[in-house]
């Protein structure tokens, strides 16, 4: 296809506008697209794409009133303007001190999950291993049920029994 | 550390073996991890930094890692030896580009990398040949434990590892694998493939080239989510569906190439076998294009026992650098790793201009394609 606006080189940035119900298209190619002043960044960094995220999300004041705004992170310093500009954060703790703010970003970029499966370090005092460990399992047997997979929804409940009476938490 | 040790020899990594080895060139994961009680490096001071460094250098340097290692502080390299490391892929752009103390411990088989104080204060590498993701994880989660055993990691029980940016957190894993599909692009389904891929929720990118159409028609394809899905999980995705799926994709292109479009896979072999034998100044991409062509012919003639007049001719050819009489896919590598801009400066021992770079390129592809008497 070629350039809509000059006509020679071929079209690689097609464009579709909804405006008011009516759907416009325009296929240009990459000279033409900078001369009209259109971004055309072949690749996005991730980083770029994380602050491009964090900026489209419902200001701070829309989401948690005018107090949260002012939220910064006792260790760090770090605030949620920070993290917008810069797409990574300040110190392990805003994990806690800004959770409310990260949930959606997070759920965002991983496919909607929010807690952790997989590895856990054998440092951890026992009581948190098997707290995860008994998370990631109860995740594991709803996934199990929902794909309709009876069999193995049934190991995996036999094994949170166990589990928990391991733990001697009946519950 | 000696750059000249390495210069001359292709990695291991990229020496054209292992399993699915005809599409998947290597196999890389990627860990990402924190010391807990420190902030993460946007917001250290150089201090904290140093200290971070110091911290990991020392547990890394101490540790039985399985490989002989060596380290190298990366923010007192020249830039030269900082590209060279990226085009071996030991350490990440990021890394090369960075400031403030930061470092790397690799081993001397290429096989194992650790960048300390990337985006996070430790990163570990592993890579190997070919399609062998479970081989990386176990080498991978190996070491990960080692250095736990040593330093407390930043670690939550909701979020699982705490990273810098939240698209590390939870696993901290990225599984990478660089696929070659030359002939997915001749026959035009390279779109189609990036947006399988996109579909199946991973990353694509192409390598060695600049946008995201490489020139070598190498690419990489990672998982994008890390938090709620194992690391185990992850890596079987990747074995038993996305690369037995991708793979099969190029292979059906290159079967359709020699049932219906010979004249074109020809065409392109023979050129590239003719420009590459005969160019004077050859730039970086041009010869990463022509290069593939000829990775193509012969991974054709290799694995799918494929014969044409091109291929035919491209395996005559004896290459002049190798032991062996014959030209292989470890030559192609080795040309195409050699002809890098900081592998060919390092090589010649001081900093060349494009030109000058360009002209030596030529000539080392040159004399190595042309058919000994």
């Amino acid at each position: 296809m070629q350039c809509q606006a000059c006509g020679k080189k071929t079209a690689t940035i097609h464009l579709t506008e909804i405006s008011q119900g009516v759907r416009t298209e325009l296929h240009i190619c990459e000279q033409c697209a900078s001369e009209q002043g259109i971004a055309t960044h072949s690749q996005t960094s991730i980083n770029e794409l994380l602050s491009h995220l964090l900026a489209v999300q419902p200001s701070d004041e829309e989401m948690f009133g005018p107090a949260q705004q002012e939220s910064i992170c006792p260790t760090c310093g770090f605030t949620l303007d920070r993290l917008r500009k810069e797409g990574t954060l300040g110190c392990p703790l805003d994990y806690k001190v800004f959770e409310q703010a990260l949930l959606p970003l997070i759920e965002r970029a991983h496919g909607g999950q929010s807690s952790h499966c997989g590895k856990v370090p054998t440092k951890l005092p026992t009581d948190t291993r098997t707290f995860v460990e008994l998370a990631q399992l109860r995740r594991q047997l709803e996934e199990a049920v929902r794909d309709e997979d009876y069999e193995l929804a049934a190991k995996l409940r036999d094994k949170i029994k166990q589990r928990e009476q391991a733990e001697g938490r009946p519950k | 550390m000696e750059l000249t040790e390495f210069s001359q020899n292709l990695t291991d990594w990229f020496s054209g073996t292992g399993p699915l080895a005809d599409v998947v060139v290597s196999s890389r994961i990627r860990l990402a991890r924190n010391l807990a009680g420190h902030r993460f490096l946007n917001s250290c001071s150089v201090e904290e930094k140093a200290e971070i460094l110091e911290q990991l250098k020392s547990v890394l340097m101490s540790l039985d890692l399985g490989d002989e290692v060596f380290y190298v502080s990366v923010d007192q390299e020249p830039e030269l030896t900082r590209n060279f490391l990226v085009e071996r892929h030991l350490i990440s752009r990021h890394h090369a580009l960075a400031t403030g103390p930061r470092g790397a411990v690799i081993a001397r088989r290429e096989n194992f990398t650790a960048m300390l104080n990337e985006e996070d204060h430790l990163r570990l590498q592993v890579l190997k040949a070919g399609c062998q993701l479970r081989a990386c994880a176990e080498q991978i989660d190996r070491i990960d434990s080692l250095i736990e055993a040593r330093v407390e990691y930043a670690f939550s029980p909701r979020f699982g590892y705490l990273t810098a940016c939240p698209t590390n957190l939870g696993t901290g894993i990225r599984v990478s694998v660089m696929l070659h599909m030359p002939a997915l692009k001749l026959t035009n389904q390279i779109e189609k493939f990036m947006n399988a891929a996109k579909d199946m929720n991973l990353a694509v990118r192409g390598l060695f080239g600049e946008g995201t159409e490489a020139a070598s028609d190498l690419y990489q394809i990672s998982n994008q989510t890390t938090l709620g899905v194992s690391e185990r999980h992850i890596v079987a995705e990747f074995e038993n569906v996305v690369i037995p799926e991708i793979v099969e994709y190029e292979k059906a292109a290159r079967r359709q190439l020699l049932d219906k479009d010979r004249d074109t896979l020809d065409d392109k072999i023979a050129r590239a076998m003719a420009l590459l034998q005969n160019a004077h100044l050859i730039s970086s991409q041009e010869a990463l294009f022509l290069l593939s062509h000829l990775r193509l012919g012969l991974n054709m003639h290799e694995h799918m026992g494929a014969s044409t007049p091109a291929i035919d001719r491209l395996c005559a050819l004896r290459a002049s650098t190798e032991e062996q009489d014959r030209l292989t896919i470890r030559t192609i590598n080795r040309l195409f790793l050699l002809t890098l801009p900081a592998h060919l400066q390092v090589n010649y021992g001081k900093s060349l201009d494009a030109t000058h770079r360009d002209a030596l390129r030529a000539k080392i592809i040159r004399d190595a394609l042309t058919q000994q008497s």
